[in-house]
């Protein structure tokens, strides 16, 4: 898929732009090249920024060349999910809704990429406004899986999933809301990381539900995830959800191990509804944890078995929310009607997808006055009890092991006639989510079809340091193994 | 025939007078062109986020505490619905959890208003439309100025205390002194910095439960204020009277044919699926914030009325006056400096509505004081008080610049003793018993000294000689 320099890791790219070993503008010639020749059949990207890329490129090689520094990622590719605002840039949600709307302003995590020296290589496709689990549901059409262009990419974020699997951009940045990180990258045979709620400004990434929603990395490697989420990390004033913490150190210490540490496999989380293949992965990287000193046990989170059902409340309450100002007044796309109101419904009637209204319609409907208790209400309560016994776990275990995703990728087409089917794709993802939590799902091994499997390593609230080296564990007993993507 | 109660409890919009918005650094100011105090934030931008201006924090919490209010720890949420005026067609707001809770307003006449909260929220923009008369449904287009949107907002919610038009419009006007002796408004009814919406019933005097309200909204002055609550508690009195009952709903005022027109029913009402705001953290002020905020309050207008009535032993009505016009720190240093406490009071009330100029504290001690010993008369003090307003000075000097001689007790006496020798028929009349005859001998005793002499004064010499004997 690539020549050998394309999978050069994203920090040895740095290390070597940095070092004038090589141009900031020959990697990213070789990246287009790649992208040239796939992503017609893939359609990773709604947009290549090829022209501003190598722009880009060339004044971080000037840089160099002044005897600048441009930073610990410089040179180094990224792709942006298009639900990331970028000052001047197209940026659509996969959304016909947002047609025509150029943002006047970077989100942070696109400012800090720059002030990094990476450079932005387009913007990659999702499921409209990051509701799906297959990047089935984009106004533009599916992304497909780079490892079998018949099945999806998972979602939401699958353009960037892919993007990262086909070698198109050494980083990625995706959106966690339910588990649209984690879920494509366990899909794609990548690394993706949901960072613990707050650790990575929301500041210009559009909102799906905003109590949920996390940028996070996606790399080929751990250590390439953590060196991005490293650059992203950190408080931002503008975002009053950020925590007040600087950017946790990452890389320096992923070779640390997981001698001693307490690692409980959820239980709810392997029976029902987990493909065998998919269980026996999960089972073999609690041996390799075992193998690598870390005591591992049977873990209990009872309330995560009523996640989906809160989650599937929370998100599409706050989403018709926040999805209420695309009404063609001021931006986007606009279809003309006698009245406002009337051109707010036809604006919104051809301007959003069928899953998007099916969750406006299901979150309108659970904050409704006299539903509000029995669906919203209650939900919050669930929250709050799944908060509850991932600390009551937490105090056994110093982290937690599940499947990513109960299936490997699945054919296009097979789930989206059914919802609910659909839905089910994030059930061991989207705990984490309501808890705020930290997880990360790394590639470990294929299941009986050939295509990966995604081990979820959970952690708790501002954990990543050691949820990466105990991710960092799992890839390297995998590294020597054949076959593997 | 039943007697009828009008109730009215209110609902007044005051935008706080902070130099940023609610949630975005963008200029909060009255009267710029047209959207340029906006940015992603105010504009509700996709990926945009809130951050709560701690400036606009502290003033409703001075104006909070300033209403005797209990500082909560408070939650904003989220109020949903479509208006092209609001960027996000939701309007951040606080709901069951508000800043401020369980006040009380003392109005000048010592009637005491409850407060049930006084919540922040944001503004929304501001729509202009255009062609059909300025109203929605005939406009050919409408315009929308986003400048205001994000401005902060208290909303001071009475509890149904009010009981006529007049109370209400005296609400509304300490309510607006409050704000403005704490800075938390300038509370401009007719630059919109001030809203105010009136919730009114009406009840027989005998009853304590409530009677079902309407709504009434667009009132844009207190005079707007009190002929609507006239008119609408009319109309729920014929209508109760007339054996039909009120339908609770929201109404318009229309300044023009002086009525209320139904906007919407309760059936019809939003439904606004309120829930917390998940962009911002819950807002719990510190107490050792609170304690600076409160102890920075100034002096408010109730207890500044108390102390003044006390130290004057004045009307209730002049002293509110004084106070609004700010002059009751002048009078009771006045008062310390020895000036004359009634006087002191109807100057300020009367002669000091269009400030103090250069009036210093002892001068207007001085005036009072020689206005007390007879050395001017009123007429002639408030001329003086003119001039010290003027031009400053000594109120002594001043007199005696405009020709105000001293007019000594025994000279006034000779003039008056001329008035009688000169007028022996009148005076005859007056040992008769027909005082009103004084009255001309007031005028004699003015014409002879130029209008020097003090009229009581003259009475009172009268008085005496009648008594001496003629």
């Amino acid at each position: 898929m690539g020549d050998e320099s394309t999978y050069l890791a994203a920090g040895e790219i740095a290390a070597a732009v940095r070092g004038g070993e090589r141009s900031a503008v020959e990697v990213v010639e070789e990246h287009l090249a790649v992208i040239a020749g796939r992503e017609p059949e893939v359609h990773a990207f709604n947009a290549v920024g090829d022209a501003q890329a190598r722009m880009a490129a060339e004044l971080i090689d000037r840089r160099v060349a002044a005897g600048e520094d441009p930073g610990p990622l410089a040179g180094v590719p990224v792709a942006l999910k298009d639900n990331l605002c970028t000052a001047g840039v197209p940026t659509t949600c996969s959304s016909r809704i947002l047609e025509g709307w150029l943002p006047p302003y970077d989100a942070t995590v696109v400012t800090r990429l720059g002030l990094a020296g990476a450079i932005a290589m387009g913007k990659t496709n999702l499921d409209e406004f990051a509701m799906g689990s297959s990047t089935e549901n984009s106004a533009f059409g599916p992304t497909r899986n780079p490892h079998d262009l018949t099945r999806v990419p998972g979602g939401s974020s699958g353009g960037s999933a892919a993007a990262v699997a086909a070698g198109f951009a050494p980083l990625a940045l995706g959106s966690d809301t339910g588990g649209s990180i984690r879920q494509p990258a366990a899909l794609c045979g990548v690394v993706g990381v949901k960072p613990t709620y707050g650790r990575v400004s929301r500041y210009g990434l559009i909102a799906f539900a905003s109590s949920l929603d996390q940028i996070g990395p996606l790399a080929p490697t751990v250590a390439d995830a953590a060196l991005l989420l490293e650059v992203i990390a950190g408080h931002d004033p503008l975002d009053s959800t950020s925590i007040p913490e600087p950017s946790p150190s990452l890389v320096a210490g992923l070779d640390a191990g997981v001698e001693g540490l307490r690692i409980g496999v959820v239980a709810e989380l392997m029976g029902e509804g987990v493909a065998p293949d998919v269980r026996r992965r999960v089972e073999a990287a609690a041996e390799v944890l075992a193998g690598a000193g870390a005591k591992v046990e049977e873990a209990e989170v009872p309330a995560v078995a009523y996640g989906l059902s809160a989650y599937y409340l929370i998100a599409p309450a706050e989403a018709s929310s926040n999805l209420a100002r695309y009404d063609g007044v001021r931006y986007g796309l606009r279809v003309d009607a006698p009245t406002t109101a009337t051109m707010n419904v036809a604006t919104r009637t051809a301007g959003f997808g069928a899953e998007v209204k099916r969750r406006i319609m299901l979150g309108t409907y659970a904050l409704s006055a006299g539903y509000y208790d029995a669906y919203y209400g209650k939900a919050q309560q669930v929250r709050t009890l799944i908060v509850r016994d991932f600390a009551a776990a937490y105090e056994s275990f110093d982290l937690l092991v599940s499947p990513t995703s109960p299936t490997t990728a699945f054919p296009l087409g097979a789930k989206a006639a059914d919802p609910l089917t659909m839905y089910l794709s994030d059930v061991c993802t989207i705990p984490s989510n309501l808890a705020g939590d930290p997880a990360v799902s790394v590639p470990f091994g294929v299941g009986d079809d050939g295509l990966p499997v995604g081990v979820q390593i959970l952690a708790p609230a501002l954990a990543e340091a050691t949820m990466l080296q105990a991710a960092a564990v799992l890839e390297d007993a995998m590294a020597g193994e054949a076959g593997t993507p | 025939m039943t007697e009828w109660e009008t109730v009215v409890g209110l609902e007044v919009h005051c935008e706080l007078a902070t130099a940023t918005k609610l949630f975005c650094a963008c200029r909060n100011a009255f009267g710029d062109e047209p959207n340029t105090n906006i940015c992603p934030v105010c504009l509700g931008l996709p990926g945009s986020l809130p951050v709560l201006n701690r400036g606009a924090v502290e003033l409703a919490m001075r104006l909070g505490l300033a209403l005797g209010c209990t500082v909560e720890p408070s939650l904003f949420h989220r109020k949903n619905y479509f208006y092209p005026d609001m960027p996000k067609d939701y309007q951040v707001s606080q709901y069951d959890q508000p800043i401020n809770v369980d006040g009380v307003l003392e109005l000048a006449d010592g009637t005491r208003v409850g407060i049930e909260r006084a919540h922040l929220e944001e503004d929304t923009g501001k729509s202009t439309h255009v062609g059909g008369g300025g109203r929605i449904h005939e406009a050919d287009h409408s315009l929308v100025d986003y400048n205001r949107a994000g401005v902060p907002l208290v909303e001071v919610v009475s509890r149904p205390d009010l009981r006529s038009a007049e109370a209400a419009r005296a609400y509304v006007n300490e309510l607006r002194a409050v704000l403005v002796a704490t800075g938390a408004s300038d509370a401009r009814m007719e630059e919109g910095s001030m809203r105010v919406d009136a919730n009114i019933s009406v009840r027989p005097v005998d009853f304590s439960t409530l009677g079902t309200r309407c709504e009434v909204k667009n009132l844009n002055s207190t005079r707007s204020l009190g002929r609507a609550i006239d008119y609408e508690a009319r109309r729920q009195i014929a209508l109760l009277e007339a054996g039909e009952q009120v339908t609770q709903q929201t109404r318009h005022w229309d300044e023009a044919d002086g009525r209320t027109h139904p906007l919407r029913s309760k059936e019809e009402a939003y439904d606004y699926r309120y829930f917390p705001e998940p962009d911002l953290v819950p807002l719990v002020p510190g107490d050792a914030w609170r304690t600076s905020v409160a102890e920075s309050l100034p002096p408010l207008p109730a207890p500044r009325r108390r102390r003044l009535a006390e130290a004057t032993g004045s009307a209730t009505a002049a002293v509110a006056v004084v106070v609004e016009r700010g002059l009751d720190d002048l009078v009771l240093a006045a008062l310390a400096a020895g000036g004359d406490a009634q006087r002191l009071v109807v100057h300020a009330e009367h002669d000091l509505a269009g400030g103090v100029g250069a009036l210093t504290t002892d001068a207007f001690a001085a005036l009072t004081r020689m206005e007390a010993d007879g050395a001017l008369t009123a007429t002639q003090a408030k001329a003086v008080l003119a001039e010290l307003v003027a031009n400053g000075g000594d109120p002594a000097a001043v007199a005696a610049a405009l020709g105000y001689e001293a007019m000594a007790g025994d000279a006034l006496a000779v003039a008056v003793d001329d008035a009688i020798a000169a007028n022996p028929d009148a005076w005859a009349r007056y040992l008769a018993g027909d005082t009103k005859v004084s009255g001309f001998f007031v005028g004699q005793v003015m014409r002879a000294t130029k209008g020097q002499a003090d009229g009581r004064v003259v009475t009172a010499l009268l008085g005496q000689r009648a008594d001496a004997g003629g």
